[in-house]
């Protein structure tokens, strides 16, 4: 399935997740980290922990209607593999943030930033064993 | 005014993944097909948010005041390569090249209210949870040996 190149949108978005994450170290000296924050969530350290965790994911679950009212569509979400898949491969992706202590925002972008040498090696593996497995499911299985 | 802050910048971040492609699989597993329909869209993605963390962060850090809401800044402290980190990054790209969804794409993506998102969400949490056990039941094999060799 093809889908439209577009440098000016996700540059845009791009900056947007980076403005955000100076913002949060600016406000509560954390790191903009998708899993720490989620895994922060289920177990917190104690209520105001809780709190602010819960307040950034409501704004971040905020953002698709910001899109709406800017763009006058949802973000497109076009999902191109089974449900099956989509299970199997959401499973993988919860043990492997949590072991490996961080994801694509975590690691990708904060800990990149930061010169992180643990950020740099995760974010250099995820991205070689993503190309991999995107060459076997489309290339070697998919065909 | 701390909360009020704190949800704009998840509003802020959310924008950002919805303007960025990163919440659509469709994207981002193309991104990473270069064999094939490829899309280098995500390349600025990345690149826009690394640049601006780069500097933001040089800006923020240095504040001898520490962050506006807290007495210090709370970064990550470890420092080691080891095999948990390694392993469990190149886990997170199968999972990641198989579903096309990250935790930073699909959370923002529950505003939608599409299933494929919640349904993701749900078999990560799965995944989260049953690493959180093995882990927790490592750390307590390892204390017991300990015990018992002292």
């Amino acid at each position: 399935m093809e889908t439209e190149f577009t440098p000016l949108l996700s540059a845009t978005g791009g900056i947007l997740i980076g403005l955000a994450s100076v913002l949060l170290m600016l406000t509560l000296g954390r790191v903009m980290g998708a899993t720490g924050i989620l895994t922060g969530l289920l177990a917190p350290a104690s209520r105001s922990d809780f709190s602010w965790r819960a307040a950034l994911l409501l704004g971040m679950i905020t953002g698709p209607a910001a899109h709406l009212l800017l763009r006058g569509e949802m973000p497109e979400i076009s999902v191109p593999v089974s449900l099956p898949l989509l299970l199997v491969g959401g499973f993988i992706v919860g043990l492997g943030v949590t072991f490996g202590s961080g994801c694509t925002s975590g690691h990708g972008v904060c800990g990149m930033a930061r010169l992180s040498k643990r950020s740099i090696v995760a974010t250099l593996t995820f991205m070689v064993t993503t190309a991999i497995t995107v060459f076997v499911m489309r290339h070697v299985i998919g065909g | 005014m701390r909360y009020l802050s704190i949800y704009i910048i998840g509003l802020i971040f959310g924008l950002g993944i919805s303007l960025s492609g990163m919440s659509n699989p469709a994207k981002v597993i193309n991104f990473f097909d270069i064999a094939g329909t490829w899309d280098p869209s995500l390349i600025f993605v990345m690149g826009g948010a690394l640049i601006v963390t780069f500097i933001g962060y040089r800006l923020v850090l240095p504040r001898p005041s520490g962050p506006i809401f807290e007495g210090k800044f709370a970064l990550p402290t470890a420092t080691k390569l080891d095999a948990r980190l390694i392993g469990g990054s190149a886990l997170f790209g199968v999972g990641w090249g198989i579903a096309g969804f990250c935790p930073g794409g699909a959370l923002p993506a529950i505003g939608t209210g599409r299933i494929e998102v919640l349904a993701f969400i749900v078999a990560m949490l799965g995944g989260i949870f049953v690493a959180r056990a093995i882990i927790s039941a490592r750390q307590n094999a390892q204390l017991n040996s300990n015990v018992k060799r002292a």
